[in-house]
């Protein structure tokens, strides 16, 4: 399953070009606008009454509903977004050359830096009402899941296998009938997994949205993760803990109640030839299938929609479809005009965010924020290294033993959704206590919780390994170092690569918190571009948090491509079992 | 049978050819290939894989546009996915997340027919084409033979004049096969499905002429029309029965002996001209397999074409091929619908691993230019290395991109084998380096 859905992402091409210039420059420029259109310079944004977080343990249930309630927004704005913006970049090819490129930046884009901005945002529009908060907050969310999910579907749209593409045509279907008959239900098992995948991402950003200051103004919603931030400020490590348990609680029941019977629901959208041999369960969806009153209920409502995805509709076309089809060198004319369009918005678009900089600082303050960007750089690189070590072998070794694998694999699981950034404060009082170096400490924070992809992803895959390859292996007396080298090691380098991939964009974003810590009253950082940006937020200064978050996300594009995309490519092509 | 059935599909004049990358039209697909079907017959489209036979049935049912000429069914012009027509395909194409009854009911649904109409159109569909029972099955659930039954309940309950069948018994078993061409032919004369005419892509000859009442032979690189045979023998029609194995032999023998490909002698200076000969995709091993076949009894070194394909279990689209490249390398020789051993063929077989090896280097440089071309190159270049690339684009300026690239595998694995050079995957590139 890990594998199967593996990262929408992973397998695209690799070098960056023209196209990807043009879609950082548009992702900054819109940002720098937000910024620059909504923070009057000294004037403090006109926040809600900041909300009274008591450390109360009764609260912390309704604290845990109002947090689950914002995944749950979250969750469906990311899938309307999705909706649209894939089957537009799928169906236009025009639109596609701008759409993907710039989904592919978004992606690189430091999800907390962008905080700052959206908080501005949807505070601007709301002026005095919880309601900007809370959209801010769901906004965050949504940018950590949204486009993941996207490229999934986009992907999904475009390698609907062709003989079932034919039958549409063939039976007629209109496009809005072929999208929910054909379409749609192919990218469901791909769609899903990387939601689920999204989902536990999200928590982490939930807890880091919920309290937030940016300038003078702080906004605190109820909910776990500010209940920690509070906790966090008293110093009390009792109230850590009864929050981490509730946090706990809200993701089992979320994978209980939500994703587990969905998924055991899709099994039925795969196109496969047989009978899977993973039978996904769920005491859920069993139970609900059971019943009599809740499949009466729901019935007509099934009904209704699938009448729904029935009707002729086509969507209307501006043009005729075969009668007015511009010739070859038509078309190229119209290539041509609408890539100088984009062109010249790119073009503006950069030198916006170039003027919007340079109103602040100079260009020392870029070579500032190379530089550390490449400390963080060698963080996050050093931190995957050692997670791969620790870890790679402790995954397999529990991979190879399915009795062992079926108990980790779920916990590994939860653990990768556990939003960790719950523990920096108590993290951090511990560096302050022993007096460690926190350019050293901090760093730790950074892979805290992204690691635990590298390790279920790794288990899946020995899980996965043939059983007679093992045997070939042992019969022919292969022991030590070339046993991992040549045996165990290309087997589950794909698998192992997924997991690297996700676990790196996390650790990127995970430094923006891990860089910079409270504890108490007191402040640790690290020398990096996260505490560059997470500094700049606090203090409300736009232009450098423009230039720290671009900086990041030129890094973590060109990471991407140069070196995680192209390991993947050939471990896919050499390695794929 | 006192007048001519009436014409029910036409199709006149079709060529078909694809824009390369550069926007330009690539060599033909399909050359002017014209087709008249009447009331009442099947006609089968025999041809090899790549002769465009699939892109022919695809532009007949308006998937497809054609570059030039155009179909009309039942004095209609055909301008996209067309009314009256169904289609069976090869891999069944079944919505797998659909059961077995809402298969068989998608295409009237989304023509809006009313719902009780469906229901009953749908399940008499399920009942005439033997399927009851299976209606609330999953696809994986059921074995191939009673997918594809599904294909053909969901193209007839559409109630279409004419029928497409895309090589639809290829993916089953022989038994589940033959089962399925006795069913339908059963249906067929005993008028209980209401189709008019059926057209039949296939690369099966024996198939072919125990279902067709006519055959068109079409010819690759372009596809074309080589021949039609009309097939006058009443059905029930028997596999055993002299006409039938005549019939069978005539056209294995009409489609062994088209225009050969221009086989160079040994090299000239012009080989470049002669890289565009596409190579299939054959394995070495097959290759030796196929002549110890031949040699051995009860063949003795001249096989009957049916009867090794019989005896090999191969059809027409694996056998060809090998005989095809055999012939390349001056191992068989073709004589009507006979394969026979070449004096080198025949010193082949007597060889060990080591001497076949050499052998097979020594008759590709003779007779494969690309391969004589790739060793040249090499021999050229100071570093004795050269980037796959290179020849796949020029490769690509006599084939499209796909047969390039098939052809470019197959050189690399004889190449190999005949220890011409090293080919290194992840760097795309050939050399002299192996292992020492």
């Amino acid at each position: 399953m890990t594998k199967l859905y593996s990262l929408a992402s992973a397998g695209r091409r690799v070098l960056p070009n023209h196209w990807d210039v043009i879609a950082l420059a548009i992702v900054m420029a819109t940002l720098a606008a937000i910024a620059r259109a909504y923070h009057g310079v000294a004037q403090p944004l006109s926040a809600p009454e900041a909300q009274a977080i008591t450390l109360d343990y009764g609260v912390l249930p309704y604290y845990a509903l109002r947090t689950a309630l914002r995944m749950f927004a979250a969750l469906l704005a990311s899938f309307v977004f999705t909706f649209v913006y894939a089957t537009a970049a799928a169906k236009s090819r025009r639109l596609e050359m701008v759409l993907v490129p710039i989904l592919d930046i978004l992606q690189s884009v430091p999800i907390l830096g962008f905080l700052s901005f959206t908080v501005t945002f949807f505070l601007g529009l709301f002026p005095g009402n919880v309601m900007g908060a809370e959209l801010a907050a769901v906004f965050a969310i949504f940018t950590s899941q949204a486009w993941n999910m996207t490229f999934s579907l986009y992907q999904s749209l475009r390698t609907v296998p062709r003989d079932l593409d034919e039958v549409a045509r063939s039976l007629r279907l209109t496009g809005w009938q072929k999208f929910w008959q054909l379409e749609a239900p192919f990218a469901v098992p791909g769609l899903l997994w990387n939601t689920m995948m999204s989902m536990s991402g999200g928590w982490f950003f939930v807890v880091a949205s919920e309290a937030i200051t940016v300038g003078d103004t702080t906004i605190t919603l109820p909910g776990v993760g500010s209940y920690i931030a509070a906790a966090n400020t008293a110093g009390r490590w009792d109230a850590i803990w009864a929050a981490v348990a509730t946090m706990a609680i809200v993701i089992l029941l979320y994978d209980q109640l939500l994703f587990r019977p969905v998924i055991a629901w899709a099994t039925k959208f795969r196109v496969e030839l047989s009978v899977g041999q993973e039978v996904e369960e769920s005491w859920v969806l069993a139970a609900l299938r059971r019943t009599y009153w809740v499949r009466n209920a729901f019935g007509p409502v099934f009904a209704g929609l699938q009448w729904l995805t029935f009707r002729r509709l086509a969507l209307p076309r501006l043009i005729p479809d075969n009668a007015l089809k511009p010739t070859p060198a038509a078309s190229r004319v119209i290539d041509v005009v609408w890539f100088a369009a984009v062109a010249a918005v790119a073009i503006y678009a950069l030198w916006s965010v170039v003027a919007y900089v340079a109103t602040e600082l100079s260009w020392p303050d870029v070579g500032n924020v190379v530089v550390l960007t490449i400390y963080t750089l060698i963080r996050v690189l050093v931190l995957m290294a050692l997670a791969t070590i620790v870890w790679v072998p402790i995954s397999v070794w529990v991979g190879l033993r399915p009795r062992w694998a079926e108990r980790v694999q779920p916990f590994a699981q939860f653990l990768a959704a556990f939003p960790v950034n719950l523990l920096f404060g108590a993290a951090v009082s511990l560096v302050l206590t022993f007096h460690l170096n926190p350019d050293i400490w901090l760093s730790v924070l950074i892979v805290f919780g992204t690691q635990w992809y590298i390790v279920f992803n790794t288990i899946g895959g020995a899980a996965a390994y043939p059983n007679d390859m093992r045997e070939a292996a042992a019969n022919f007396r292969i022991h030590g170092w070339d046993w991992w080298r040549k045996v165990i090691l290309p087997g589950v380098a794909p698998y192992y690569l997924t997991g690297a991939i996700t676990a790196s964009g996390g650790s990127w974003n995970a430094s923006i918190v891990a860089e910079y810590v409270k504890w108490k009253d007191q402040l640790v950082t690290a020398h990096g571009v996260g505490a560059y940006i997470a500094e700049a937020t606090d203090k409300g200064d736009f232009p450098k948090i423009v230039l720290g978050v671009a900086m990041m996300s030129i890094f973590v594009a060109v990471f991407n491509r140069l070196f995680w995309r192209r390991l993947y490519a050939m471990a896919e092509r050499r390695y794929s079992l | 049978m006192l007048d001519q059935p009436a014409t029910l599909l036409e199709a006149s004049h079709i060529s078909q050819s694809y824009e390369t990358g550069s926007g330009e039209r690539g060599d033909p697909v399909l050359k002017d290939v014209s087709l008249t079907v009447r009331s009442g017959e099947i006609v089968g489209i025999l041809g090899r894989s790549g002769c465009g036979k699939s892109t022919f049935l695809r532009i007949v049912s308006g998937l497809t546009r054609p570059t030039e000429g155009a179909v009309t069914i039942a004095g209609r012009k055909v301008e996209g996915p067309a009314d009256g027509v169904a289609m069976v395909f090869q891999s069944f194409a079944l919505f797998p997340w659909l059961t077995v009854l809402d298969n068989v009911e998608i295409g009237l649904r989304a023509q809006n027919v009313p719902a009780e109409e469906t229901r009953a159109r749908a399940l008499q569909a399920i009942d005439v084409i033997g399927l009851d029972g299976f209606e609330s099955a999953y696809p994986k659930e059921i074995s191939g033979g009673m997918r594809q039954r599904v294909g053909f309940a969901r193209a007839l309950v559409v109630q279409p004049q004419v029928l497409l069948m895309d090589e639809p018994f290829s993916a089953l078993d022989v038994l589940t096969a033959e089962t399925l061409r006795t069913d339908l032919l059963e249906l067929w004369q005993e008028k209980r499905i209401p189709i008019k005419a059926i057209v039949l892509v296939t690369h099966n000859i024996e198939e072919a002429v125990l279902m067709c009442d006519r055959i068109v032979v079409l010819a690759s690189n372009p596809g074309r029309i080589a021949d039609e045979i009309v097939v006058p023998l009443a059905h029930p029609r028997d596999r055993l029965d002299p006409e039938f194995r005549q019939m069978v032999e005539k056209i294995y023998a009409l489609m062994t002996q088209r225009p050969e490909p221009k086989l160079p002698g040994p090299q000239p200076v012009a080989a470049a001209a002669n890289l565009g000969i596409a190579l299939p995709e054959v394995s070495s091993n097959a290759l030796a397999g196929m002549l110890e076949e031949i040699a051995g009894p009860p063949y003795e070194g001249k096989a009957d074409l049916p009867h090794l394909a019989d005896s090999l279990q191969m059809e027409v689209d694996d056998l060809f091929p090998l005989g095809e490249t055999l012939q390349m390398l001056r191992m068989v020789e073709f004589a009507d619908a006979d394969i026979k051993l070449t004096p080198i063929g025949r010193k082949f077989v007597d060889m060990d691993v080591d001497q076949r090896k050499k052998l097979i280097g020594e008759q590709l440089l003779a007779n494969i230019p690309l391969a004589a071309h790739i060793k040249r190159v090499l021999d050229e270049r100071p570093s004795h290395r050269a980037p796959a690339s290179r020849f796949r684009e020029e490769l690509e300026d006599y084939m499209s991109e796909d047969y390039a690239d098939r052809t470019l595998r197959t050189v690399i694995n004889f190449g190999r084998y005949g220890e011409l050079f090293a080919y290194d995957e992840s760097g795309e590139s050939f050399s002299y380096e192996n292992p020492q």
